[in-house]
């Protein structure tokens, strides 16, 4: 640690830090601009000048930026000179001479890091008297809008668009004070991460076009801490609600998982929540006309799950606590998960890995450290975006080390990227087709995943002659194998990434076998698998049958009845399969929240919470307990939380009657006692009982208005705000207004501080870990198993047969997971239904790019326009995973390509 | 008098061909420096000859080159010669330029082989398009020669040189704004440190010298540091061109001992002020210096004295103000380019000129406040050294700030009388 002075008081601080993220750990309300914890310093905005001396003796000293000066031991500084200060408020003076003023209409206004730092420097009397300058404002897409008089040039959104993410389509034009942030000319923002802009932008210019369809202003949301649910990465967000309807998703920070950002599936995902597609009430079919009494309702489940043998269909998007509410209900033996036989095998063989103690399951920050990274068979900027984002940054950040021997610290963003350039880390990437990603890769190779699974093991057996070696490896693959081989093994921090999406379970094992080679005694190599859903981790750890086996207890008569949890079997494996499964049953129980194709062949059906309804917990795809809190109160109320319909169920199946229920206990008690591998689970958040000096934490914010008028429509007496038994938090203003732990922050707010930057005041160090961090459990022991136990079940090389192709399950951000697709903008974006193949396939079935071709899949015949796709290897035919026009598809797939007469 | 820069320069012919400028002495400095010098001699012999940058910063050139990592085999470093002269009045490095382009190109390969760089560019300003020919046909005959190339001369150094034009924007005679427009990204400043000398064009150890400077350097090394300071009788050694703009009777471009006073550049070579027009001021090297007015006349034009005297000899070619001239207009017209040159990268700069522009307009429209003067001043104070990302906006303020106090009253005359005098 080093002693610094400002204003003439001590400071122990960390040494090599910029002074201002140093400051601000300190609590100092400097304010800046250009400067973000995650992208580093440029010295562009001047907003955060404070004087540096020479010494103590020094009384003049100079104005520095303190963005760009390094914390040393015996520094001299002042944040509250005068001139400092002067130079400040100049800084804001200027900035504000051409802004527009137009808070009241801004969708920023009330969480504007502007209007923040404004006030903050005491900018308030307008001296500039002459016209302002304007710009033409440009359509970015569906999901942002764009307002470029509001811009202060803080060059924030190109360096999070380009330098950070990647992106291709936003850039700065022009020049002095016409300098232009946009796009080269009107067009939807191509980057996955896009919506970040909105959060990026300290004010109005960017913002979440979602959000502007219904809009409400941040004090006057009701939030909570949540999960994204689109992906099994399990990025912590925050949702916010008004009159019953979800409004907004926004990043909020975790140092272990999705940092200060989320992709845009997940930012504006959320509007299946308000969707007219919502099951509004409990449903019987053609027997009770009035089911939504819930005498008759209950007497007839009672009937139903008395009389009958019961089987119990669980879901990987539910949480653990509906699921094991489901498994007590029917019991241990009757519980089966809701995925295809193909995907609980892959669960089986992810979750042996992880188990194993061979090797270690990353973080994402983690992974932003690796210096080597080899990806065997994952699209990632479609399967899990920000794990892609994760891996970008691990490839830029690696030559940050060379630069720090030339004296340029981490955090100089400016100086690194003048010094680093185009130099990057280490990436491979296998995978049929082109990805975004290749574009970073050292090495890509386009195979069939037969061929990539290879390519794993013959890497595996470099590294370790004990791991198998497939036979007939060319001479080229072995020398690409050797270099990919002695890269990872030279690096510091190693990193495979393989997953589910291709459904592949060589490659998995192929992986694992890789890792396990490169680990060592003391240090076990990282290895992440992306997965398919937000809770398959967590399903897959209750180790329960698949659907398929179901299937089978009901065709052997064991049972005659299903209840499904939040799934819809149509997804899951082929139509015929499910159909056939139906017509087994006698009575067909759904909870779930939207109407789709499996809630139609309900007799009777349930609706339930979605996550913005309902509290629960689930296991991201690294084996980490988080839990998500209730955002708001349902209007409706029949959405209540599957797990307490199917806890109620549970006792009126035991005798009780339905006037005598009980609340739930808390089940993930019960669950940890009963699955003692979900024990960390336990304590991923506090629970209900939590007080902070005996007071709840409020889910709206101390200037949340409207609160006695928002239903006087209905009723001019103020109602009763609801209560919440379930969790320490609150659906009121009242309680405690201090910093609740990480898990329970509703939301980021201090004095002065409106915007998303509050955060800064939550972390222990600013852009650190939150105050008493608490990011969520992991599951998987730490155990270390020294010996090496390698896997072998290498698959023979692909040979395309004449006349059937291998289907490929080609993931998409938008249109691929089932939930999202409800908001327009992303269906908008969903790719239309396409067969890829490549371009000797395409000469041999003489059909040009965009011709039709006839797919005969499994039962199904599809007419789909041809997209040649040069890289991808003959005898592949992909098509885009889980669109809703090509669900019920058994994978893996075979199928048969002819071109229509 | 010496007169090594311009001695093979004439304008009654065209500039010399490779022949003729070898016929004349040209190139041997890279035959002595490459045979019988080590590249820190020729480092240290710069560095004794107290050359100082010509770009208008003034900082010992040699002492520049020291801080080029050398302990570096094989590793890729480049050599610059900023030839993107913009500054407003100043004409100096275009006589160098389109009159001996080979004594530049002799200059640029000394000094490559000073900091042991092997590719080397000349950033030129766009507009000179007739220097792009001369300078484009004198690298091809210093190739065909051997000069530049592999083995130069079958001493073994190599150095590729190639002409960069660049597309008319001030801010890329700032040498880091100059690196990012180079390697085709926006030509902003960089930050510093690192200095280019350790992180340069593409993240490679990289100097970048004015053309003037550079084309001391033949000098130098065939000469030696001690005939270069003697050049001068004062303080900085070596000659200088210096040039005059403005009502003289003879606007031009002379070279000079270091260190001639304003009065003799302006009574002896110039010729002394137009008929009918008197002398009020002037800026002594381009438009980012502070004004010099009459009591300063015989101040001595080098670094030292002018910079005690209030200004910055800079590029050392003057502009005059004479006494028909509206002082506030023609702030305004210098206010004017130093907005719209701006890069925008920096708040001060980029919104701060522009409003010292519209207030300068307002004034000389008759329609200016008495406070207006206040918020010209507290222009000049927040944008000082320090307080900005690069030197454009501190250099914008030196006529502002010095104007200010040299011809307030002409200010205020505006201001009181709602119109410009000189209308």
């Amino acid at each position: 640690m080093a002693i610094i002075y400002i204003d003439h008081k001590a400071y122990e601080v960390t040494p090599g830090k910029n002074v201002l993220e140093t400051c601000l750990t300190l609590g100092f309300n400097l304010p800046y601009f250009c400067w973000h914890p995650a992208m580093g310093s440029i010295g562009a905005c001047r907003q955060c000048a404070v004087k540096l001396f020479k010494d103590e003796e020094d009384t003049k000293g100079r104005i520095v930026m303190s963005c760009m000066e390094m914390v040393k031991e015996g520094m001299y500084l002042s944040v509250e000179d005068p001139a400092a200060k002067a130079f400040r408020a100049q800084v804001i003076e200027w900035l504000m001479t051409n802004h527009p003023h137009d808070c009241a209409v801004c969708d920023e206004g009330g969480s504007c890091h502007l209007q923040d730092m404004t006030v903050m420097t005491g900018h308030t009397y307008r001296r500039f008297q002459y016209q302002k300058r304007s710009y033409k404002n440009q359509y970015l897409g569906p999901f942002i809008n764009h307002e470029m008089n509001r811009c202060i040039q803080c060059y924030r959104c190109v360096r999070f668009y380009k330098d950070y993410a990647g992106g291709k389509d936003l850039d700065v034009f022009a020049a002095h004070n016409h300098v232009y942030f946009g796009r080269a000319e009107d067009g939807i923002l191509e980057n996955e991460f896009s919506g970040n802009l909105a959060e990026v932008c300290p004010t109005g210019v960017f913002t979440d076009k979602t959000l502007k369809a219904h809009y409400t202003r941040k004090w006057d949301m009701t939030m909570a801490p949540s999960i994204c649910q689109h992906c099994s990465l399990g990025c912590n967000i925050i949702a916010g609600e008004r009159y019953g309807e979800l409004r907004q998703i926004t990043s909020r920070f975790n140092a272990e998982v999705n940092g200060y950002f989320i992709c845009d599936r997940g930012r504006f995902g959320y509007e299946f929540v308000n969707s007219k597609n919502r099951i509004q009430q409990p449903f019987i079919r053609a027997k009770v006309p009035d089911a939504n009494n819930k005498q008759s309702l209950y007497q007839h489940l009672k009937k139903i799950l008395s009389t009958h043998q019961v089987i119990g269909i669980a879901s990987p998007r539910a949480s653990l606590e509906a699921n094991f509410a489901l498994r007590q209900l029917v019991g241990s033996t009757n519980f089966y998960q809701g995925i295809s036989e193909t995907e609980a095998q892959l669960m089986r063989s992810i979750l042996q890995t992880l188990g194993s103690g061979q090797v270690q399951s990353p973080s994402l920050k983690e992974m932003e450290t690796a210096d080597a990274i080899l990806i065997l068979g994952e699209d990632l900027n479609n399967s899990a975006p920000m794990m892609a984002l994760a891996v970008r940054q691990a490839i830029r950040k690696a030559p940050f080390e060379a630069a720090q021997q030339i004296g340029i610290p981490s955090w100089h963003d400016a100086a690194l990227l003048g010094f680093t350039q185009d130099k990057k880390g280490t990436l491979f990437i296998a995978y049929p087709t082109k990805t975004k990603l290749d574009e970073l890769a050292a090495n890509t190779i386009h195979r069939a995943p037969d061929d990539i699974a290879r390519m794993g093991y013959t890497i595996a057996n470099v590294l370790n002659h004990l791991s198998p070696v497939p036979e007939d490896i060319g001479e080229d693959d072995l020398k690409l194998a050797k270099r990919i081989a002695g890269i990872l093994k030279k690096a510091e921090r190693p990193l495979i990434i393989c997953g589910t999406s291709l459904c592949h379970e060589a490659l998995i094992k192929a992986a694992t076998n890789i890792a396990i080679a490169l680990g060592a005694k003391e240090k076990k190599a990282c290895l992440s698998f992306v997965l398919p859903e937000c809770n398959s981790m967590g399903l897959a750890m209750m180790e329960a049958p698949s659907l398929m086996q179901a299937a089978d207890a009901l065709k052997k008569g064991e049972a005659d009845t299903l209840i499904i949890l939040e799934n819809d079997l149509y997804r899951r494996t082929q139509k015929k399969d499910i159909d056939d499964l139906f017509s087994h049953c006698k009575e067909v129980i759904v909870l779930d929240h939207l109407h789709n194709e499996t809630t139609g062949k309900a007799s009777v059906l349930i609706p339930v919470a979605t996550f913005a309804e309902a509290e629960g917990t689930m296991v991201n795809n690294e084996g980490r307990a988080q839990r998500f809190f209730q955002v708001f109160d349902p209007k409706n109320e029949n959405f209540r939380e599957s797990w307490r319909w199917l806890d109620e169920f549970k006792q009126f199946k035991n005798g009780v009657n339905p006037e005598d229920l009980a609340a739930p206990g808390n089940l993930i008690t019960e669950l940890v006692t009963l699955m003692p591998q979900f024990r960390s689970a336990e304590t991923a958040a506090p629970d209900a009982r939590f007080r902070i000096n005996g007071q709840k934490i409020p889910r709206e914010p101390h200037r949340y208005s409207g609160r006695t008028a928002m239903l006087a429509n209905i009723n001019v007496s103020e109602p009763k705000p609801p209560e919440d038994p379930d969790s320490p938090l609150s659906f009121t203003m009242e309680g405690y207004r201090g910093m609740p732990p990480a898990p329970l922050t509703p939301f980021f707010w201090a004095p002065g501080w409106n915007s998303g930057q509050s955060v800064n005041k939550y972390q222990e160090e600013v852009g650190g870990a939150l105050r008493g961090a608490d990011q969520g459990k992991r599951l998987f022991s730490e155990i270390r198993v020294d010996k090496k136990t390698f896997l072998n079940d290498i698959p023979p090389a692909f040979t395309p047969v004449p006349g059937e192709w291998l289907m490929l399950p080609l993931s998409h951000i938008f249109g691929t997971e089932e939930l999202s697709i409800y908001t327009p903008g992303i269906a908008e974006r969903a790719p239309r239904p396409y067969l890829a193949i490549s371009k000797n396939d395409a000469k041999r079935l003489k059909v040009l790019d965009q011709e039709i071709l006839q797919l005969q899949l499994q039962d199904r015949i599809y007419m789909l326009p041809v997209l040649i796709k040069e890289e991808l290897p003959d005898g592949l035919a992909g098509i885009p995973y889980h669109i809703p026009e090509l669900t019920e598809i058994a994978w893996p797939a075979k199928g048969i390509l002819t071109k229509p007469k | 008098m010496e007169m090594p820069l311009t001695q093979h320069i004439s304008s009654n012919r065209p500039a010399l061909h490779l022949k003729d400028y070898t016929s004349v002495g040209g190139y041997q400095s890279v035959h002595k420096a490459l045979q019988s010098l080590t590249p820190q001699e020729v480092t240290k012999m710069v560095q004794d000859s107290d050359l100082k940058g010509r770009g208008g910063a003034g900082f010992n050139t040699g002492m520049k080159w020291s801080f080029v990592p050398m302990n570096t085999t094989g590793q890729t470093k480049y050599l610059i010669a900023n030839a993107d002269e913009m500054e407003p009045g100043t004409f100096k490095d275009r006589l160098l330029l389109e009159g001996n382009p080979h004594q530049l190109i002799e200059g640029m390969i000394v000094s490559a082989y000073a900091i042991q760089a092997n590719i080397s560019y000349i950033f030129l300003r766009w507009a000179y398009k007739k220097a792009a020919r001369l300078i484009q046909t004198a690298i091809h005959e210093a190739y065909a020669a051997g000069y530049l190339g592999k083995n130069i001369l079958g001493f073994g150094f190599n150095l590729e040189m190639h002409l960069h034009t660049g597309v008319g924007r001030y801010i890329c005679g700032e040498e880091t704004a100059l690196l990012n427009a180079l390697e085709g990204k926006r030509a902003t400043p960089r930050t510093k440190p690192p200095f280019p000398q350790v992180s340069g064009l593409f993240g490679k150890p990289t100097i970048v010298n004015n053309v003037e400077t550079l084309c001391n350097i033949p000098h130098i090394v065939n000469n030696g540091p001690d005939w270069f300071k003697g050049l001068s009788p004062g303080s900085d050694a070596g000659t200088k061109l210096y040039g005059i703009s403005g009502r003289v009777n003879k606007p031009g471009l002379w070279e000079l001992p270091m260190g001639t006073t304003m009065r003799e550049l302006i009574e002896t070579h110039a010729g002394g002020m137009k008929k009918d027009f008197r002398f009020r001021a002037a800026l002594p090297g381009g438009a980012s210096t502070d004004f010099l007015v009459e009591e300063h006349l015989d101040v001595k034009m080098d670094y030292k004295s002018v910079s005690a005297a209030g200004s910055r000899l800079g590029t050392g070619t003057m502009i005059i103000l004479d006494d028909q001239t509206c002082p506030v207009g023609f702030i305004h017209n210098l206010e004017h380019f130093f907005a719209q040159e701006s890069c925008g990268w920096c708040t001060p700069c980029r919104e701060g000129l522009p409003w010292t522009e519209k207030i300068l307009l307002s004034i000389e429209d008759g329609e200016g406040r008495p406070e207006d003067l206040d918020l010209l001043e507290m222009h000049t104070r927040h944008m000082g050294p320090g307080n900005t990302f690069c030197a454009l906006a501190p250099g914008a303020m030196e006529p502002l700030q010095s104007g200010l106090k040299y011809f307030r009253a002409d200010f205020e005359r505006h201001i009181n009388e709602k119109n410009c005098p000189w209308r």
